[in-house]
């Protein structure tokens, strides 16, 4: 309705309203709302080892979560991150047990990402085939071909140079490190470079972007290799937690990425989003994880699994609340 | 005897825009009462309120002279008013009859659908709209817009409308639609059915009409007998000023050519095409929708590449093989639906106006905000572009305004050749004269333009040379001075051409 329109052009811009529209802003104000609820019941919630545990904890999750944001707001959905994180994860501790220097283990790992994002990329951007019927289809194949692989064996003895994710420099573990580093420069990459402008352009109309001499095609397929390097390294710091790695595929992870990026404002309808919400969607959700037990209901900790709950809560919240904005849009 | 359908004084307020403000209008058995404005007048809101979607918030509304308040549509239509929508509102995989009879399909005698009655009545319904050749069991789906135009009409019928709103009826119509809708409106005006007709075509007004009613900023302006009142004084009342000129032509000496086309194939909507433009000329496009007019447009700018041809851009054989090549070469194309294909709509008026030149504005990695700034803030001031400010999601633009993101959009490359489809639709007469200025200007400098246009005022009032299409093929050219509306139609239509012209629109 033009009328509307105009009312909403002449209206004063309420503050209050403007804060609510950005999700990051919402997010950081359910973060210290947790947060302070949380503490309130058991002050040993706000620690520093806890709040560095916290960030630590979700960094494998934010990592993937930028290339997920970058997907989905080319408007194209990636589900198979859980399986190549497993892939991945399982090739830097194979590669390494078997005396590959380290860095080069790391490189490999990351190019194996970046390959499977390229496949999912070229099956979505050249055949045309949706990316959900893609990555499911992926999803499956990386995850019965690891288990064919390796049968589920679990890897050990990775050399100490390997365990990358349980050092820290000055104070700072190192996941916590790379994954503020890796959403800076993203964050730099999406808003401030004409390839950036192009994945929104992309998500927000294909059609006018293809009319205005943007290589659709070819934004597609980058964002996918980049999302697929991203997962990479994500699977380096997955893997280099524990002194164990399981060669199988960690349930719920594409759902945990998903969650992040859209409870962090990407909207699963494409054309918007930052990397910066999701990264506080990935705070949010392992904060949240991480208060369960803290919280005592009847003299017992919450139970482990309301987190699923909760998760599934949170992304049909946030999806309502897209779509709710975008009719006030209209 | 009372009027059929009489508002006093409506008034309608939404959270900060008052939508219509004290608003009267009335229309008789048997009358065609247009209702004219520019976009967000308040046109859309009144037939809203007639047609009990919306309620008023102040004022009387009175049928056969008994007052009526409508809290749904369905009472409206129970009483007999019925609208017909821009967007049609056909279900596309039933049948036509089904169609006619939905929600109120007759029963036999054991109270089972009817389906014999209801494909009977539906076929006189068709039949009183002369449209004997429309089989009654086909899937609406498969109809062309015209036709389904016509199941639309024939439902209102079915339901015994008496008051029938039309809105923009003939905006996704082809020329052979157009006359068939206006003998349909004729003859349901001799049966004594009243009617409200929306449409920012002027000329279907005075051809249509008895009487007019201009609505301007949720105002009520005036009611007069078409017969009464003169084009310009229409304009001035829906503008609120003069509009000296809606089609401000320059003279131009056309220069060295820019375009070269020979024999240009793209299976099945371009086939043998050849012509070519020079600078500073503007050459019209007609032809009925489905001719292949912007087939042709877009081959040229690479987003449909041509099977077989030659086109050559000032003298040097050129190969365009994607929109991006076409852009290297000059050449710039404003597509018809520039909500689909024009904008990124979650994008601001920054964001959209440097979008065809971002990589030309990089300077090291990243994107030089500093100049697309400026690069906007010129576009707003060279087109006039009505916005808050340069970081306004476009989406809240009007369309005159929103098409000039588009234009302005491709203005920032420095084309050559610059491509228009369409270029006016949909858009109100003050905004249509500033598109008009603006063609006229930018062919004044240099540039060539290829306008298509359905709008044949439109193409006779702009172009200096004017090309017609029809089934793919370039069938006529005239001058500025040879060309007449009936000349173009004529070329535009000839026997045999309605399998082209039946094309269904997606």
């Amino acid at each position: 309705m033009s009328t509307l329109t105009v009312s909403r052009q002449l209206r004063a811009p309420n503050p209050f309203l403007i804060l609510l529209n950005s999700q990051e802003a919402v997010l950081v104000i359910a973060l210290v709302v947790v947060t302070l609820f949380v503490t309130a019941l058991n002050p040993r919630f706000l620690e520093f080892g806890n709040i560095s545990d916290i960030l630590s904890n979700c960094a494998y999750v934010a990592v993937a979560a930028i290339g997920t944001t970058m997907v989905i707001v080319s408007g194209n959905i990636d589900i198979s991150m859980g399986s190549a994180l497993g892939v991945c994860a399982t090739i830097a501790g194979t590669l390494s047990v078997n005396n590959v220097p380290i860095p080069l283990v790391f490189l490999l790992t990351v190019l194996a990402g970046g390959l499977i994002g390229l496949a999912n990329g070229f099956l979505v951007a050249y055949l045309r085939i949706p990316a959900i019927v893609v990555t499911l289809g992926m999803s499956s194949i990386l995850k019965g071909g690891l288990i064919i692989a390796t049968q589920g064996k679990w890897i050990y003895n990775m050399p100490p140079g390997f365990a990358l994710s349980q050092g820290n420099l000055a104070g700072i573990p190192n996941p916590v490190w790379i994954m503020f580093i890796l959403i800076a420069g993203f964050w730099l990459y999406l808003r401030y470079t004409a390839q950036g402008r192009e994945v929104y352009a992309v998500g927000g109309n294909t059609e006018a972007a293809r009319l205005s001499g943007i290589n659709t095609r070819r934004v597609i397929l980058r964002v996918f290799i980049l999302n697929g390097l991203l997962v990479g390294v994500a699977s380096i710091l997955f893997a280099t937690k524990f002194s164990s790695i399981q060669s199988n595929v960690p349930s719920g992870y594409e759902l945990l990425v998903i969650t992040s990026a859209v409870i962090g404002g990407v909207s699963i309808l494409g054309g918007t989003g930052s990397v910066i919400g999701a990264l506080l969607g990935a705070i949010f959700l392992e904060t949240t994880r991480t208060s369960l037990p803290f919280i005592q209901i009847g003299g017992q900790p919450v139970r482990a699994e309301w987190f699923q709950a909760i998760q599934g809560t949170l992304i049909l919240l946030a999806i309502l609340i897209d779509i709710a904005r975008r009719r006030r849009m209209r | 005897m009372p009027a059929l359908l009489e508002l006093k004084a409506i008034s309608k307020t939404f959270p900060g825009v008052r939508a219509l403000d004290n608003v009267s209008f009335d229309v008789n058995p048997g009358e065609v009462h247009a209702l004219l404005g520019e976009n967000g007048a308040g046109k859309s809101t009144l037939i809203k309120i007639i047609s009990g979607v919306y309620r008023p918030d102040g004022g009387e509304m009175l049928v056969d002279g008994q007052p009526v308040q409508f809290t749904n549509p369905g009472q409206a239509q129970a009483i007999g008013i019925a609208t017909i929508y821009q967007e049609l509102g056909l279900y596309p995989e039933l049948t036509v009859a089904e169609n006619i009879f939905m929600g109120h399909m007759p029963r036999t005698a054991l109270g089972s659908l009817d389906w014999k009655t209801a494909q009977a009545r539906s076929r006189e319904l068709l039949d009183t709209l002369e449209a004997t050749e429309l089989d009654v069991r086909a899937r609406v789906g498969t109809l062309n817009v015209g036709n389904r135009q016509r199941v639309e009409i024939a439902k209102a019928l079915s339901r015994n409308a008496r008051l029938l709103i039309l809105d923009e009826p003939t905006a996704a119509l082809t020329s052979r639609d157009v006359d068939q809708l206006f003998n349909i409106v004729r003859k349901l005006r001799e049966r004594g059915v009243g009617l409200i007709y929306i449409s920012h075509r002027l000329e279907e007004v005075f051809e249509l009409a008895d009487r007019v009613t201009v609505l301007r900023d949720g105002q009520y302006i005036s009611t007069r007998p078409v017969s009464e009142v003169t084009e310009p004084e229409l304009i001035r009342a829906m503008v609120g000023r003069t509009l000296d000129n809606l089609y401000p032509k320059l003279d131009t000496t056309p220069g060295e050519v820019v375009l070269r086309v020979r024999d240009l194939h793209r299976r099945p909507a371009t086939r043998g095409v050849s012509f070519e433009m020079r600078a500073g000329e503007i050459v019209g496009l007609a032809g009925l929708v489905g001719s292949g007019r912007s087939e042709m447009a877009q081959v040229l700018f690479g987003f449909l590449p041509a099977d077989s041809g030659t086109i050559e851009v000032f003298g040097k054989p050129a190969s365009i093989k994607s929109p991006s090549d076409a852009m290297r070469l000059g050449i710039a194309y404003i597509p018809e639906d520039r909500q689909r294909q024009g904008l990124i709509t979650p994008m601001t008026v920054r964001e959209n106006s440097s979008l065809a030149v971002l990589r030309q504005m990089v300077r090291g990695p990243f994107i030089d905000r500093g100049g697309e700034v400026s690069l906007a803030h010129s576009s707003v001031k060279q087109l006039d572009i009505r916005t808050p400010g340069i970081e306004q999601l476009v989406r809240n633009l009007s369309g005159g305004n929103q098409q000039k993101i588009v234009i302005a959009k491709w203005l920032a490359s420095k084309p050559k050749f610059l491509i228009v489809d369409e270029p006016t639709r949909g858009i109100d007469v003050g905004a249509k004269a500033e598109i008009h200025r603006l063609l006229s200007s930018l062919a004044a400098q240099g540039l060539a333009i290829l306008m298509i246009s359905s709008d044949l005022p439109e193409v006779l009032g702009m172009s200096d040379r004017i090309l017609v299409m029809r089934q793919g093929r370039l069938v006529a050219e005239y001058s500025r001075a040879e060309a007449t509306q009936e000349k173009i139609v004529g070329a535009a239509m000839t026997e045999g051409v309605s399998a082209v012209a039946e094309v269904p629109t997606p």
